[in-house]
């Protein structure tokens, strides 16, 4: 164990002196000194510079007590995390698995019916992320592509649900297959030309294609109503019943969960198929998967195709659930803001991308407090993320074989770990 | 075609193109080095010109002489944003060196994303005015409508800037460095390059021109926010991927077409989609070259 002591010793103290001079010298225009150049007034604020001392000393210690124990910790790397512990807990004790999962379902099933309409709301937009998460999981994480330029997709879905219906009247369920079948011929459009382009190349592309969509929804007003955007779109309907605001809130929330559930399916048959374990391999090296048989034009395709898939769906039920929607809601941050539930709750990993879209969207909500520190809290948290916990909340536990000498040596007990 | 229209749309992709290329120089220099997209360096240009508007305020009460004031919160600007510009290696990108290369993407969006926060609310989210400080030169007064003082004053800055760069990399002890780490980082760590020491310095040099870029295009435009860093960096990395990026000529290259595409488009075509052409461009451009314009093809290895 580190002594935490040693980080009050003179010379230590010292060090975080520093690093605090330091960072108060470097804030000191931007934090102290607040200029109104209309009103010409110039506001001297010297508490925020004491406090960024002390908040920088404090930080610097703790920086480097936490960077030293990252150390000693990949040094033991046999050590048992607390994500394996619970999860052999679980696999030791299936009756007290099958009780939590029950009590899940349950509390998930009932959810709307004890909180306010707010709540159930409010639930259903996170579920949304989930599903999204879990898309671009399939991109980002299984494929190991880098691709910002996600929520284009998501206007796809959007606004091929709002525009037919507004010219033609189309339901949603006949919107959603269209929806989703339009956004998947997107991602195979914008996976074509990018074959060829790798890693950072592919990161600037994929973004530089997500804004092109925006500007252009934006821009061609016969098209698309330009900023204004398309208003009263119909909610979902029930075999032609129309229902009340509260009802329709419900059953929107039922249909996300239904999706949610219909995701995980796929994304996890999908993982295991042949398809996903190419993209795995790909995502591990694309030139020796290559030379294994794999048919990387085939695997890029599917993945850009597959996730979009997915993006061009909730797209659909995102203009259902607001009922009204303008390209402002399709900007390079939803990209980010998708990327951050795939990162933070951790990539390749359909556990660690639910609860990151739970936690990054559920916890801003109800820490209103912290509202304006919302995206500041998210940035550093991505930076942290990174240099802490790289593989996220939870991390995607690699399939290991274990050889466990039995009875019968040759009997090889294959263990899959999720 | 009318000759003067022409121009007065050259002159402005002049202008444009020297500011992306002051920014996409820095991209470009740690890209060549290691090998990160540092999405966080349009907020240090933000920071560069937000913090020169903050001291060319304060120091307007004191009377003193706008020339004088203009250059003391130019160098101030340029040592507060490399000072960031290291400050937020040692934090964000050090301790993740030798780590994947998405986790340094990742690191470097959540970089500026908390650095554009930072501004908005240590500051204010509203446009401010930028100071008037640089006089309208007298000698310019029949070219008017072609160039204004502030845009001569960017096109000479960048080309002093460009020739010292120039020298820097080519004749000079930390230039060699820097070539030799960016052509093989462990082979130079092995004869002796101190390798903390040179990304260092090119984040140093790297924020500096951004900071630059951010004071001039200030002065030039007349306002910012918290929020101009974000699109022009974006804008910066496309020029330099475009010329190859990891060239340092090639971002200068690239700035320039990229800002003369932006330019006549705008001029002749749309206005409206100012930003399509720039990102259309690109992507074209990596379909046909996805090294870029001056980049050497990247070796593919197992």
């Amino acid at each position: 164990m580190l002594d935490i002591m040693k980080y009050f010793t003179l010379k230590e103290v010292k060090k975080s002196l520093v690093i605090s001079i330091w960072f108060m010298i470097l804030t000191f225009p931007i934090m102290v000194i607040k200029v109104n150049t209309i009103e010409n007034t110039v506001v001297w604020r010297w508490t925020s510079l004491i406090g960024m001392g002390i908040g920088s000393f404090l930080m610097a210690t703790l920086w480097r007590y936490l960077i030293d124990r990252k150390n000693m910790k990949s040094d033991i790397s046999d050590k048992k995390t607390l994500q394996m512990k619970v999860m052999d807990w679980a696999n030791e004790n299936p009756k007290y698995k099958k009780i939590a999962l029950v009590a899940v379902i349950l509390f998930i099933a009932a959810f709307p019916f004890f909180t306010s309409m707010y709540q159930t709301s409010i639930m259903t937009t996170a579920l949304m992320y989930v599903v999204l998460g879990l898309g671009l999981n399939i991109v980002v994480g299984l494929g190991g592509l880098l691709h910002l330029g996600y929520a284009a997709f998501y206007a796809v879905g959007a606004y091929t649900y709002a525009l037919l219906n507004y010219h033609f009247g189309l339901s949603f369920w006949i919107c959603l297959p269209i929806g989703a079948g339009l956004s998947t011929i997107m991602g195979i459009l914008l996976a074509i030309p990018v074959l060829r382009l790798r890693g950072d190349y592919l990161a600037i592309v994929t973004l530089g294609f997500g804004e092109v969509i925006r500007i252009v929804l934006e821009n061609w007003n016969e098209f698309s109503f330009g900023p204004s955007g398309v208003a009263n779109i119909p909610r979902p309907g029930f075999f032609g019943m129309s229902m009340k605001l509260q009802t329709a809130t419900i059953y929107i929330y039922f249909i996300m969960i239904a999706m949610v559930i219909f995701t995980i399916f796929v994304v996890r048959r999908l993982e295991n198929s042949r398809i996903g374990r190419a993209w795995i391999a790909m995502r591990e090296d694309e030139i020796a998967s290559e030379s294994m048989g794999i048919d990387i034009t085939k695997s890029k395709i599917t993945t850009f195709a597959l996730g979009a898939f997915w993006a061009g769906m909730v797209g659909v039920i995102f203009a259902a659930k607001t009922t009204f929607i303008n390209p402002a809601s399709f900007t390079l941050w939803e990209s980010v803001m998708i990327l951050c539930v795939v990162v933070i709750g951790g990539m390749g990993s359909i556990v660690g991308v639910v609860v990151g879209a739970l936690i990054l969207i559920l916890l801003p909500e109800y820490l209103r407090a912290f509202s304006e520190y919302r995206m500041l809290l998210f940035g550093a948290i991505l930076v942290l993320m990174m240099v802490f916990r790289p593989g996220g909340i939870i991390s995607n536990i690699r399939k290991k074989y274990k050889f466990e000498p039995t009875e019968k040596s040759s009997n090889i007990e294959v263990e899959g770990v999720k | 075609m009318d000759l003067q229209y022409f121009f007065e749309l050259f002159v402005g992709g002049l202008t444009k193109g020297s500011i992306y290329a002051l920014i996409a120089l820095g991209y470009t220099m740690v890209y060549g080095i290691i090998k990160l997209i540092n999405f966080a360096h349009g907020e240090i240009y933000m920071i560069g010109a937000f913090t020169a508007l903050i001291l060319a305020s304060a120091l307007s009460f004191t009377g003193m002489n706008p020339v004088l004031i203009f250059l003391i919160a130019t160098i101030l600007a340029i040592f507060f944003s490399a000072s960031y510009g290291v400050t937020m290696e040692k934090i964000a990108y050090k301790p993740l060196r030798g780590s994947q290369r998405l986790s340094a993407l990742i690191s470097a969006i959540g970089m500026s994303m908390f650095l554009q926060n930072y501004v908005l609310l240590a500051q204010t989210s509203d446009f401010l005015p930028f100071p008037n400080l640089i006089p309208e030169f007298k000698f310019l007064e029949p070219y008017k409508s072609l160039i204004s003082s502030s845009g001569l004053i960017i096109l000479v800055t960048t080309a002093i800037v460009m020739i010292l760069l120039t020298y820097l990399i080519k004749f000079t002890k930390t230039g060699k460095a820097m070539r030799a780490t960016s052509q093989d980082a462990k082979m130079a760590q092995l004869l002796g390059i101190n390798i903390s020491k040179v990304i260092t310095m090119t984040f140093i040099i790297g924020s500096s021109t951004a900071a630059l870029g951010g004071v001039l295009i200030s002065t030039h435009v007349g306002q910012l926010n918290f929020y101009i860093g974000f699109l022009t960096g974006i804008k910066a990395f496309v020029a330099a991927v475009l010329g190859g990026i990891g060239s340092i000529p090639g971002a200068v290259l690239g700035s320039f077409v990229l800002a003369w595409t932006e330019s006549f488009g705008t001029g002749y075509i749309s206005s409206d989609y100012e930003d399509v052409f720039a990102f259309l461009f690109l992507i074209i451009i990596l379909i046909f070259r996805p090294s870029g314009i001056l980049g050497r093809p990247e070796n593919k290895k197992v």
